[in-house]
């Protein structure tokens, strides 16, 4: 028998000790695995057999986002500038990819409340919610995409070798969508209003995005559009769909790299936050 | 194999009374932590905080089990989740070595929609067991369940026993701690699976460190070593004779003297007395097994032909134990006439199981049964063994030697 593992609790900070917690974080993680997908198939399992419609709900948002702003542009109600693609392929390829990402960033703080009385009463690697968080949304972003790839095929897009890049775009919107939701889920836990304004906030984010709006040519609107970090993200992942040549690229690039080192340091702070959060949820 | 796996030494727990409060605090304390700050500050309340554990310290080795009595708040569920690793203790230090168990949150991870048996899977999980091992005791854990064709049902139609046995279940099969943390786990199910459970939680005690939270002092008195009574977060003893902590815990119980009826009669004294000595002290103890005499000291209003009087013995839930009808020497009720008596009732021997006890007593108008009055509360006293047995009233008995007829054995087929 090998030493037996000794846990020590202190009110220290693990961040005084930075190389144990770095340690712990990975091992946690890896440790995690198994529940992760557990969980997953667990949500998945239950939601799609709870529900009528089952994975058709997956893009039934989407769609009735791009029936909204196809007749929208249609009747002149709002006026929405030229597309290179038809417009009812650049809606609906914009709102696929922005429910993705939205997907991803609602996931923690969702998957953190919905396990509220296990985290009060167990003690579990807590990564396994956000990777669980993870793989769900992974299985959805696969129904969205077969779905557009299948409509695609329909109205004769022909994407182009470049389709096979195509992960690399959904897996970018999943990592900034996961970074950005597990920043606000350690306040989100606390206080509802979090998880309310979320919705709101990026309901605004969309129309600063090219979803549904092409990018503007001009004026303060285009600064706008052009600093947005979210505007690489679905204008290249677009691209590589419809087999447009990619434009951002680098842009894209540091978009990516910032995600990655914003992860890095929202899961610290997730770690951290965890007991704090259980302290103030009920047992 | 007499090592110490448990090592709690100084430890405190705030809490906060008010949600508003403990939300912003909970935001101060995200602040402090992210900057790398001590968890707790210098040990100060903030306004309308207050120490949930404080300054608990124990040491534990394998083959203990220490039982964490108090009433409700006292504490014991806290420090069982800071063992857990679930919060942060807010000063001091908990080391423990090895594997740690819990049997806290039975079920906890189930999803209503799936089945039984999809449900035994994330549950495992959830306790840190991959599928390869679920799979090879899947059957042993679904027989354990006594769940039979259920496991294939969603868990929203599980009675809530059922649902219970089957977290049980997952965790009794599956887990192999060096730590055994145990809260209220018996509170539900039927006899003969509790009584199951006991017998998993003697295999799982004998190679680990338990700590077990129970009200049961049945449990207490079974299963620990060791108890701790915890009363508002602090540890008032730590003793390795479970009975003198369990007499503890009672001590905390308090009555209130309750007083009902019409007024017409007074209940002026009530004395104890064990072998002719009277009792002093708030609140005496009667070791179990000796014979006490009660005096009882009482005001009829008159005028007034008869009135009947009634002496009950209730346990610390107000259930009602023993009933004493006061008779005359024919086997009667006693007629009490309007004035004051003084009566000497005996009460025998004392067969009362350890615990804490009072007197109610009662006075009764004989022709209209009207309720003159009705105490409650009235002498508490304990009764103090070194063993909390499973009855009401403890009575030994020695088997007698010599020939039983042979019918005796009939019984049992």
């Amino acid at each position: 028998m090998n030493e037996p593992v000794i846990t020590v609790y202190t009110p220290d900070s693990s961040l005084s000790h930075p190389l144990i917690m770095v340690r712990e974080m990975f091992r946690d993680l890896l440790a995690s695995r198994e529940l992760a997908w557990r969980l997953a198939v667990r949500d998945i399992r239950a939601q799609y057999r709870q529900a009528f419609l089952g994975i058709l709900w997956a893009f039934i948002l989407p769609l009735a986002n791009t029936v909204t702003w196809v007749f929208l542009s249609r009747t002149g109600i709002v006026s929405v500038g030229e597309t290179a693609l038809p417009y009812p392929v650049y809606v609906f390829t914009g709102t696929m990819l922005w429910a993705i990402l939205m997907d991803a960033m609602t996931a923690p703080l969702q998957q953190t409340n919905a396990a509220r009385v296990m985290l009060a009463k167990l003690n579990f690697p807590r990564e396994a919610l956000v990777v669980s968080g993870i793989y769900q949304t992974l299985f959805n972003a696969g129904i969205k995409i077969a779905l557009l790839i299948g409509a695609l095929i329909l109205l004769k897009i022909n994407p182009g070798w470049n389709v096979l890049l195509l992960p690399l775009g959904i897996l970018s919107l999943i990592l900034v969508g996961t970074a950005i939701g597990v920043l606000i889920t350690p306040v989100g836990v606390l206080y509802t209003d979090v998880g309310r304004a979320l919705p709101l906030l990026m309901q605004f984010l969309m129309y600063l995005s090219p979803v549904v709006f092409p990018m503007p040519k001009e004026g303060w609107a285009a600064t706008l559009f052009t600093i947005n970090p979210l505007t690489p993200l679905i204008l290249i992942t677009r691209d590589w769909l419809t087999g447009f040549p990619p434009q951002y690229l680098s842009y894209f690039l540091v978009v990516n790299a910032a995600a990655l080192a914003l992860l890095l340091a929202v899961w610290v702070a997730y770690r951290l936050a965890m007991p704090i959060l259980i302290e103030r949820m009920s047992a | 194999m007499n090592d110490t796996l448990i090592k709690v030494d100084g430890v405190s727990k705030k809490f906060c009374r008010s949600l508003k409060k403990s939300l912003w605090y909970g935001l101060q304390d995200l602040g402090n932590e992210l900057r790398g700050r001590r968890h707790g500050g210098n040990g100060q309340l903030r306004t309308g905080e207050f120490w949930a554990v404080k300054d608990v310290s124990f040491e534990l080795r394998r083959g203990e089990c220490l039982g964490l009595i108090g009433q409700n708040g006292a504490g014991k569920t806290t420090l069982l989740r800071m063992l857990n690793g679930l919060i942060k203790p807010d000063q001091g230090r908990i080391e423990i070595r090895g594997k740690v168990g819990a049997l806290i949150a039975l079920g906890a991870g189930f999803n209503p929609i799936l089945t039984g048996r999809e449900n035994i899977y994330t549950n495992a999980s959830v306790l840190g067991l991959g599928k390869r091992q679920v799979d090879a005791k899947l059957d042993e854990i679904i027989d354990y369940s006594e769940i039979g064709d259920f496991i294939d049902t969603p868990v929203q139609n599980y009675s809530s026993g059922m649902s219970v046995r089957l977290g049980f279940s997952v965790a009794a099969v599956l887990i192999e701690p060096d730590v055994l943390l145990l809260d209220e786990v018996l509170a539900v199910g039927d006899i003969g699976f509790i009584i199951k459970c006991l017998n998993t939680m003697r295999r799982l005690t004998a190679n680990s460190a338990v700590v077990f939270v129970s009200h049961s002092m049945q449990f207490i008195s079974a299963f620990c070593t060791r108890v701790m009574v915890m009363n508002h977060g602090v540890s008032l003893l730590d003793t390795p004779n479970p009975g003198e902590g369990i007499d503890r815990y009672y001590a905390l119980v308090k009555y209130q003297r309750q007083t009902s009826g019409t007024g017409e009669a007074q209940i002026l004294g009530l004395d104890l007395l064990v072998a002719d000595e009277m009792l002093t002290g708030e609140e005496p103890i009667i070791p179990q097994g000796s014979s006490a005499t009660v005096a009882l000291r009482m005001h009829v209003d008159g005028p007034r032909a008869c009135a009947h009087a009634f002496l009950t013995i209730h346990d610390e839930a107000m259930a009602p134990l023993v009933c004493t009808p006061i008779q005359d020497a024919d086997s009667r009720m006693l007629c009490l006439s309007s004035g004051e008596h003084l009566l000497e009732i005996p009460l025998g021997v004392v067969e009362l199981n350890a615990g804490k006890y009072n007197f109610v007593v009662a006075i009764v108008d004989a022709n209209t049964s009207v309720v003159l009055t009705r105490v409650e509360g009235l002498r508490p006293f304990r009764v103090f063994s070194d063993r909390t047995h499973w009855g009401k009233i403890v009575r030994p008995a020695v088997p007698q030697l010599g020939a039983l007829p042979k019918k005796a054995s009939t019984l049992l087929g």
